[in-house]
């Protein structure tokens, strides 16, 4: 006996992912989901981005790990609200961990939430957590075939961060192979060229964010 | 990529149907695009752990791999997108649009008569 179901497989997590969705937009908030590699810095960025961003909009903080809270940590001594999910082991953030951190941040008194997930680049791209937009985020330390090795993250992103451009004479990094392999693969998200550290070109990256928040706000 | 959450979520939906049907799951067939793609010995691994002591036990997958289209700006022409070719099938434009990549879905299951 046969049963046909064609059922969505992560359906639980997608059902959740539609409640945070609607939270969203129901409180005019701004989610940014984070996605990249371990040490390409995300938290550098989120936390120059507080520091820099604070007095215009009110941004909140998820922080996924493994283990430890120092990413939080980083992130409260910048100015924000954070929360920090540790994961135990599970290499991905899940619609369900984010629903209930965004209680506990207190996420409606938020104009932006950014999620910072586990640094990986390839299982956290099959988790839809609600966000309004997706950010990859790569480091020019990585290396420049990381477009092409991981299709499916950089064309899932509403916008993508090549980081650490501040490295770029001493490392060998071809950033034309980068954009035109990323273009393939997604051909609509903006690229911005930044350096978290010096805030080399960060003020595109600001103004994106802005214009976006500005839309959410706007919304309804 | 994420072959145990997988597991773990088409196992509690077998053992749902499995009580509904009242009847011993032998076979099911999945289907993955290509963005979310599954390693079938992966996937396969993973699947046999979360079974045993189950229902499920004993039981065998298949995973179907559903090929990412794209459509041409140029010609209009709908192909399958080739990574290691990332052009029109056609015209051999590289402006092109991709079609939605295939969900992950659980397609079928087989029952014991």
């Amino acid at each position: 006996m046969k049963v046909s179901l064609n059922q969505k497989i992560l359906s639980r997590n997608e059902e959740c992912a539609q409640k945070n969705k609607a939270f969203f937009k129901d409180n005019n908030i701004l989610c940014l989901n984070v996605i990249s590699s371990p040490g390409s810095g995300k938290t550098t960025t989120i936390a120059r981005t507080i520091r820099d961003l604070n007095s215009q909009v009110k941004i909140g903080v998820i922080e996924g790990d493994i283990k430890t809270d120092t990413d939080a940590q980083k992130i409260r001594a910048a100015g924000a609200e954070a929360v920090q999910i540790e994961t135990q082991g599970a290499c991905h953030l899940s619609a369900e961990q984010v629903y209930n951190a965004l209680k506990t941040l207190e996420a409606e008194k938020m104009d932006v939430v950014i999620i910072e997930n586990v640094g990986n680049l390839v299982c956290p791209s099959a988790f839809d957590l609600g966000e309004t937009l997706r950010v990859i985020l790569l480091s020019v330390p990585e290396g420049d075939d990381k477009p092409v090795k991981y299709p499916g993250t950089f064309a899932e992103a509403d916008v993508v961060l090549i980081n650490k451009i501040d490295l770029m004479d001493y490392i060998d990094f071809n950033l034309e192979r980068v954009l035109a392999d990323i273009h393939v693969v997604n051909p609509n998200a903006p690229i911005f060229q930044v350096s978290a550290t010096t805030g080399e070109g960060m003020e595109q990256w600001y103004d994106w964010l802005l214009s976006k928040s500005e839309a959410a706000r706007a919304a309804r | 990529m994420h072959e145990t959450a997988v597991a773990e979520s088409i196992l509690r939906t077998i053992i749902e149907q499995a009580k509904q049907v009242k009847a011993k799951p032998t076979s099911a067939v999945i289907s993955c695009g290509q963005f979310n793609a599954l390693n079938d010995e992966v996937m396969g691994f993973a699947f046999e752990t979360a079974a045993a002591g189950t229902v499920c036990e004993g039981m065998t997958l298949e995973i179907k791999h559903i090929p990412l289209r794209a459509t041409c700006k140029k010609c209009h022409t709908t192909f399958e997108f080739d990574v290691y070719k990332p052009a029109c099938s056609q015209c051999d434009s590289e402006a092109f649009d991709f079609e939605p990549d295939a969900p992950l879905l659980l397609e079928t299951i087989e029952f014991e008569d």
